[in-house]
């Protein structure tokens, strides 16, 4: 069964569109909730919300200082939960966090508490298809969508792996690199773009590099749609409140729509 | 029971395995089947062989304490991995890893250190070998561990401060791998314990597994057979892993002591970070926390795999050990011997002074993994 998150983005791509995927790390100041609002009616097709971890590796300095700033302010994964569970966003969401965040509580009482919290997908950057075992059995079983990496250095040979085993979409990863914004769209970002969407009918969407609307256009060309992180929650960890960061996403969308 | 290879997933029973991100993994594959190939290959044993001996200056001896055995009323001997070049067993280790990086054509080293051993050895494998170096240091350490910055750069290293969370080792690893994701085409990461994704924990083992060999035919002269008791400090566990691996098929008593403020296995509960699924200190939400010690080189949250497998099979025994602790087995073996041991290593000792009573008249191989130079400082400021 196709679950909401692709559902969301195949209507989107069936409409000519393209997808746009934004990440806000959750409990990050007392509004972050208002702000995944205010980001899906700014023209979101669906959010990723991260659970803040203590050693997130796939991370570079912007999404690092707002992990640490949520944690220190004594965020959960529960309260994460609790937040969403009760909130009406209007578009499907999906929880990134690490590995050791989903093990610690279990592999299938968290993927339920997704299910019953109304969370369509989970996104584990540190679960790589050779571990992915316990938590795909546990989130097929509650209807959760997995959603799976595929990285330029990834070989050929794994890329339909992958791809089979994403739900919701697969992220491509736009660079050799941890999340961040960079000057430039590295070339990469349209390369694996292009190999995934070979082999593949699910959304392709890129992240990782993707900080402006000009390269999110860029590599839109070739992708189904970007996810937009480091871009944003920099914008939260400047204090924008939740219209400032709607006004980013409002950018990139109108870019993509153009 | 012996340290068997793990599974073709890097399993020790349930722990280990590869949990990094997908960049991550065909480099782990790869180092998989190069190290294999290397390590079944005559040629590169010799020539590591050759290292070992003519460059780090291998086999290193094994000491009778006779001063020290006298006082505890057990018989204690020391596997002088302090007599290394570059002073710890760390070098067995970097040498294997910067000759395989070569041959599978890297360019480049990235490591992280704690108290700055294996930083300064990969610096040195890096500097014989004509590669680049990067090394991750949290700034705590930095400070702490100040002779050991500036050998490395000495030795040609860059040396980059790991300024995020706890600011020590846990988190110079998390900078080492996130610098390998953005490098992994020309860089290979050093890694300095059994610890990380498969094939780490194995392949550093088996790097390490010399002292243990060495120590076997040694106890053997020595002692007609294993010692009763084989102990050795643990942090990730590189150099316990290496001197079990010489015993775990005897019936020898396999101790590992770990700092009462990082016993990641005397706490016993199970996580996975920085690649693998081990015991790791954390909260109740799996938040890791931060290890305290007075060793830069075991200020670490985890342990690595095997170790946990050790630990949960009853082979192996791992015992805490505390700060005071460890600052009176510093002063004593310095006293009693005339050997300064390293703050890692004086938890070894540390352990014994603490077990006298259980292991009276029998015999202790004790793994001296480092030499003490680099902690004099610390000391001097703590004892004065
Ligand atoms: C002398 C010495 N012993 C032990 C260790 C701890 O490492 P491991 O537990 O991997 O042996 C270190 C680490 O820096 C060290 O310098």
């Amino acid at each position: 069964m196709t679950g909401a998150i692709e559902t969301a983005l195949r209507a989107r791509r069936n409409d000519g569109g393209k997808c746009l995927v934004p990440y806000l790390t959750g409990g990050l100041g007392d509004d972050w909730l208002e702000t995944v609002m205010a980001v899906a009616d700014a023209g979101a097709d669906a959010i990723e919300i991260g659970v803040p971890f203590s050693d997130p590796v796939m991370d570079g300095p912007t999404i690092q200082e707002a992990n640490d700033r949520s944690l220190g302010a004594g965020t959960t994964p529960q309260m994460i939960l609790d937040a969403l569970r009760d909130a009406d966003i209007g578009v499907p969401t999906a929880v990134m966090t690490y590995a050791n965040v989903v093990y610690r509580m279990g592999w299938e009482r968290f993927m339920n508490e997704l299910s019953a919290t109304g969370v369509s997908g989970c996104i584990l950057p540190d679960i790589p298809l050779e571990e992915a075992d316990d938590w795909t059995r546990a989130a097929d079983h509650a209807g959760v969508e997995t959603v799976m990496f595929a990285a330029p250095t990834s070989p050929d040979e794994r890329l339909p792996r992958i791809a089979e085993r994403a739900g919701g979409f697969v992220y491509a990863v736009g660079l050799l690199g941890i999340t961040g914004v960079r000057a430039n769209l590295a070339s990469s970002a349209l390369e694996i773009a292009g190999r995934v969407k070979a082999i593949t009918d699910k959304p392709v969407l890129v992240g990782v590099g993707v900080g402006t609307p000009a390269q999110a256009v860029e590599v839109s060309a070739v992708a189904d749609g970007v996810v937009v992180g480091s871009a944003i929650v920099q914008r939260m960890l400047d204090g924008a409140g939740p219209e400032g960061v709607a006004e980013l996403v409002n950018e990139f969308r109108v870019a993509l729509d153009a | 029971m012996t340290m068997a290879d793990p599974t073709t997933q890097g399993r020790f029973g349930d722990f280990g395995g590869m949990y990094v991100p997908e960049t991550l993994v065909p480099a782990c594959i790869e180092l998989d089947k190069a190290f294999r190939s290397a390590w079944a290959d005559p040629s590169f044993r010799s020539e590591l062989d050759h290292l070992l001996k003519t460059y780090a200056g291998r086999p290193s001896p094994v000491t009778e304490c006779v001063n020290l055995s006298e006082k505890l009323g057990c018989r204690i001997l020391l596997k002088r991995e302090d007599l290394n070049h570059t002073g710890s067993h760390k070098i067995n280790n970097v040498l294997g890893q910067a000759l395989l990086a070569k041959r599978m054509g890297k360019t480049r080293l990235v490591a992280e250190t704690g108290a700055g051993q294996h930083g300064v050895a990969t610096a040195t494998a890096a500097a014989l070998f004509d590669m680049e170096c990067v090394v991750y240091m949290g700034t705590v350490d930095i400070e702490r561990q100040k002779l050991n910055v500036f050998r490395m750069k000495l030795l040609g290293s860059e040396v980059v401060a790991a300024e995020s969370g706890s600011q020590t080792l846990k988190d110079a690893v998390n900078e080492a791998m996130r610098y390998w994701v953005s490098a992994v085409e020309d860089t290979h990461y050093c890694l300095g314990s059994v610890m990380g994704p498969h094939p780490y924990p194995w392949m550093v083992r088996e790097f390490h597994r010399v002292i243990g060999d060495e120590a076997r035919e040694q106890c053997q002269e020595l002692l007609g057979g294993a010692p009763d008791v084989v102990v050795a400090c643990v942090g990730g566990g590189s150099n316990a892993a290496g001197i079990f691996a010489g015993f775990a098929d005897t019936d020898a008593v396999l101790v590992g002591a770990e700092p009462a403020g990082g016993a990641a296995v005397g706490r016993a509960v199970p996580g996975i970070v920085h690649g693998s699924k081990s015991y790791l200190m954390q909260d109740e939400w799996g938040q890791v926390l931060e290890a305290e010690s007075i060793s830069a080189g075991l200020d670490y949250p985890g342990i690595g795999p095997e170790h946990a497998h050790l630990a949960a099979t009853g082979r192996a025994r791992y015992e805490p050990v505390t700060d005071a602790e460890v600052i009176d087995a510093f002063q004593l073996l310095s006293r009693t011997e005339g050997i300064i041991p390293a703050l890692e290593s004086a938890h070894a000792i540390a352990w014994i002074a603490n077990a006298r009573d259980e292991f009276q008249g029998k015999s202790v191989l004790i793994n001296l993994s480092g030499r003490g130079d680099k902690d004099v400082n610390q000391m001097m400021d703590i004892l004065q």
